[in-house]
């Protein structure tokens, strides 16, 4: 649903100063909090770091400001190296992966938010429940009816290669989450990285059930909410291009019509 | 207490929006040239008087290139507002909304068109 606002209870206020610390290289860490069990609005809290001791990237900052300054600022993380998705955030105005976002590429304060648009659990951590529902409904899986051979699934080079630019999105949400189209619509809007994920199974040579995915597919909301607003290419902290996919998907629901 | 799943698949797949797509892309090629056909048309006619200007619409390439043009435009427009309605308007005022951007294009369809003929035939 549009909204122009943000709704009362999500409205920022002025956070807490932590201490600064004695450091000749220092810098600024403006980080979204919001804790469900306190009953206060969100806020942003400002910390101060010596970088001279501290690694190069927003996510050691994070870990540096959990171990070192406030335990209780809460973030996903886990792989550090971006192939695991769970420190996707909003930094510095741009969704991406803290692990890859190195804060030498910020000017100025580095602002850290949730990714936006999403239902905040606590701080950095966003409600994903709906978007790995999406991620199901695709069926993400190869469905065959021809009997399982005996060795592998064969498939050309040339095949394979299809997927390449497709099977290493990671579905950290970074893409869908900074497209306007699945603000709006991400009740019934797939969004980009779902789409990609859609793509990646449909162009699968080894696939046997691509009409009955695009059947799946072809509803005004589900793919056509996309509107090439590229938001999802920008985004995407793999270099990958979710946009290509869903045109790529568009242009197949109009072959098999013409 | 619907489980995740089900939300997500809601009602199924419309099984359309393909036809809303290509249309879009069809008028949308359309209207190039009937755009510069109608720019051309204007430009031509800058300080005609009345009677001159019905003569010119009298020409029966004339006259189809016009209703074209407004078919093509009105169509392309229909289907564009129709976009923007579902994009941004929730709630039952959308089947209102939906309804009054496909009666505005028809109605602004049927004048164009009731115009031109008029002209064009003299009635």
């Amino acid at each position: 649903m549009v909204t122009f606002t943000l709704p009362q209870n999500s409205k920022l206020t002025p956070g807490k100063n932590w201490p600064i610390p004695v450091a000749k290289n220092l810098r600024e860490f403006r980080i979204y909090r919001w804790n469900p069990d306190d009953g206060l609005n969100p806020h942003v809290d400002t910390y101060a770091l010596d970088m001279d001791d501290c690694g190069p990237m927003v996510l050691d900052a994070l870990v540096k400001i959990k171990n070192e300054q406030d335990p209780t600022l809460t973030f996903r993380r886990s792989c550090r190296e971006g192939i695991c998705g769970s420190c996707a955030m909003n930094i510095d105005g741009t969704n991406t992966l803290a692990c890859l976002k190195a804060c030498d590429d910020v000017k100025g304060a580095v602002k850290i938010y949730p990714l936006p648009h999403m239902a905040v659990v606590k701080d950095l951590v966003p409600d994903m429940t709906h978007f790995y529902a999406q991620h199901r409904s695709i069926e993400p899986w190869l469905k065959t009816t021809t009997p399982t051979p005996q060795a592998e699934w064969k498939q050309s080079e040339g095949e394979r290669a299809l997927l390449d630019g497709l099977y290493e999105c990671i579905l950290c949400a970074c893409c869908s989450t900074s497209c306007p189209s699945y603000w709006w619509n991400g009740d019934r809007y797939l969004g980009p990285a779902v789409l990609l994920q859609a793509y990646r199974w449909l162009i699968d040579s080894r696939d046997e059930a691509t009409g009955e995915r695009l059947d799946n597919l072809e509803d005004p909301f589900r793919l056509y909410r996309c509107h090439t607003i590229m938001n999802c290419a920008k985004a995407c902290p793999k270099g990958l291009s979710p946009a290509k996919a869903i045109a790529e998907i568009k242009k197949m629901m109009v072959e098999r019509r013409v | 207490m619907r489980s995740d799943l089900g939300k997500v698949r809601g009602l199924g797949s419309a099984k359309s929006g393909t036809e809303h797509f290509w249309m879009q892309r069809v008028t949308a090629i359309a209207n190039v040239p009937l755009v510069i056909f109608l720019v051309w048309f204007i430009i031509s006619h800058i300080g005609v008087t009345r009677m001159e200007l019905i003569a010119s619409v009298k020409h029966p390439l004339i006259a189809v290139g016009l209703l074209l043009a407004f078919a093509s435009f009105l169509y392309h427009m229909r289907l564009g507002l129709q976009v923007v309605i579902e994009d941004y308007v929730h709630g039952s005022t959308k089947f209102a909304a939906l309804l009054a951007n496909t009666f505005f294009a028809v109605v602004l369809f049927a004048t164009a068109a009731y115009a031109i003929l008029k002209m064009s035939f003299g009635l």
